[in-house]
């Protein structure tokens, strides 16, 4: 079955989603991804979506979802690269991605995960 | 409709000629050169070209079709007529004057040929009518059409011209509206901005509505769409250049602003953002110190 591979960078991992997400592949994620926060006690997850031309209303629960696990876990969580049409489609929907951060670029993201770890009390949610 | 063969078409090729000298000076006389935007010349040519055409297409069968076979080339010709008198400036109803004072002249020799048989002289005035007029309108449809594609490109212009997205410092974008926000243009500009974000890599943007003129719950929705987009991508969005009545108006409506910075002047947001950015300005060391 195919999956998500999941890099652990310093303290952060990082996710690159390049296929539309489905079902068993968005529980596959949630799964590896929260069992990896655990075993690598990983403070942060950067997720890259710079590749998905379509986010759908599945895809936008699904990343508030991953978003709620890993704050559980003591993990910010930072979604990356969305690109405008996105951006706009969700807008449109509705979907405003509330509770998740998130940041131009991988640099922006890598950045902006860096200052909350360092002080945890100045960017706790997103807004 | 069952009734002898018209005598238009007879009449018309005999005195062609002396309809076309009595056409050109009516159109003289009721100021169809219009103080001198087209030339007499250029006049006496397209009338000498109409006339032969509609000659040719009578010839052919009197009854008018739109899409008659025998219509085509004079259709063409006053397509193409219609469209150059647009663009210089007449009105349309000029323009059908154009054909319709054709009939003045042309029911002279009609009623002269066809003095003895009134039956034939109403039967063959009907034709003309039907036909001129016919010709007439389709010269205002024609006008018409050239006017809405001449409006259709000017807003096509309007709207690549009204949405810049000018950078202000590394990082920082600014985007000056200008007029009124609509829901396409609120498309443009937020797909303007959210292309320049990723293409500057800036992660503020200020929204300037110094020129917006009114700002109502749906201007003040179209503004938020675009800001939460931009936050989507990771970039933080300040409204600026909000006037004291706008403030108010928005109070008035009960519109909630309060997910977005906003401050009173550009310089103000510009100020904010420099801030956001870990950036200050600050006055260079005096001269000679």
């Amino acid at each position: 079955m195919e999956r998500i591979p999941i890099l652990k960078l310093e303290s952060f991992l990082l996710v690159s989603i390049q296929v539309d997400m489905h079902d068993q592949l968005a529980l596959a994620l949630q799964d590896d991804l929260t069992q990896k926060i655990v075993a690598t006690r990983a403070r942060a997850v950067l997720i890259d979506i710079s590749a998905l031309e379509m986010v759908d209303s599945f895809m936008g629960r699904m990343l508030g979802n991953i978003a709620s696990m890993s704050r559980i876990l003591d993990a910010q969580t930072v979604v990356v690269g969305m690109r405008p049409a996105v951006a706009i489609t969700l807008v449109e929907l509705g979907l405003s991605l509330p509770g998740i951060r998130t940041a131009l670029n991988v640099d922006a993201g890598l950045a902006l995960l860096r200052a909350a770890v360092e002080r945890p009390d100045v960017l706790v949610d997103g807004d | 409709m069952n009734r002898p063969a018209s005598r238009l078409p007879a009449i018309v090729e005999q005195h062609q000629k002396e309809v076309l000298a009595d056409w050109l000076s009516n159109q003289a006389s009721s100021g169809a050169l219009r103080a001198g935007r087209i030339q007499e010349s250029q006049l006496r040519d397209e009338s000498q070209r109409f006339l032969a055409l509609f000659t040719k297409a009578i010839q052919e069968g009197i009854e008018f079709e739109t899409r008659g076979a025998q219509w085509a080339d004079i259709r063409e010709f006053l397509t193409e007529l219609s469209r150059s008198r647009a663009t210089q400036g007449f009105t349309p109803s000029q323009v059908a004057t154009f054909v319709f004072s054709l009939k003045q002249s042309l029911f002279k020799r009609v009623n002269e040929s066809l003095k003895s048989d009134p039956a034939a002289l109403a039967g063959t005035l009907w034709d003309a009518t039907i036909a001129l007029d016919a010709l007439g309108l389709y010269t205002t449809e024609v006008f018409q059409q050239a006017r809405e594609q001449l409006i259709a490109r000017q807003q096509e212009e309007l709207i690549e011209l009204s949405t810049p997205v000018v950078q202000l410092w590394d990082g920082i974008l600014a985007l000056p509206l200008i007029g009124t926000l609509d829901s396409e243009r609120t498309q443009v500009v937020m797909e303007n901005l959210l292309e320049r974000l990723v293409a500057t890599g800036s992660s503020i943007a200020v929204i300037d509505i110094t020129g917006v003129p009114t700002v109502d719950t749906l201007v003040a929705q179209h503004l938020l769409k675009t800001v939460a987009a931009a936050q989507l991508m990771g970039a933080d969005c300040i409204i600026s250049g909000i006037r004291p009545q706008i403030a108010q108006t928005i109070v008035h409506l009960g519109i909630d602003l309060s997910s977005v910075a906003t401050k009173a002047s550009l310089a103000d947001a510009f100020g904010l953002a420099l801030k956001r950015r870990g950036l200050g300005v600050g006055r260079a060391a005096t001269p000679g110190a």
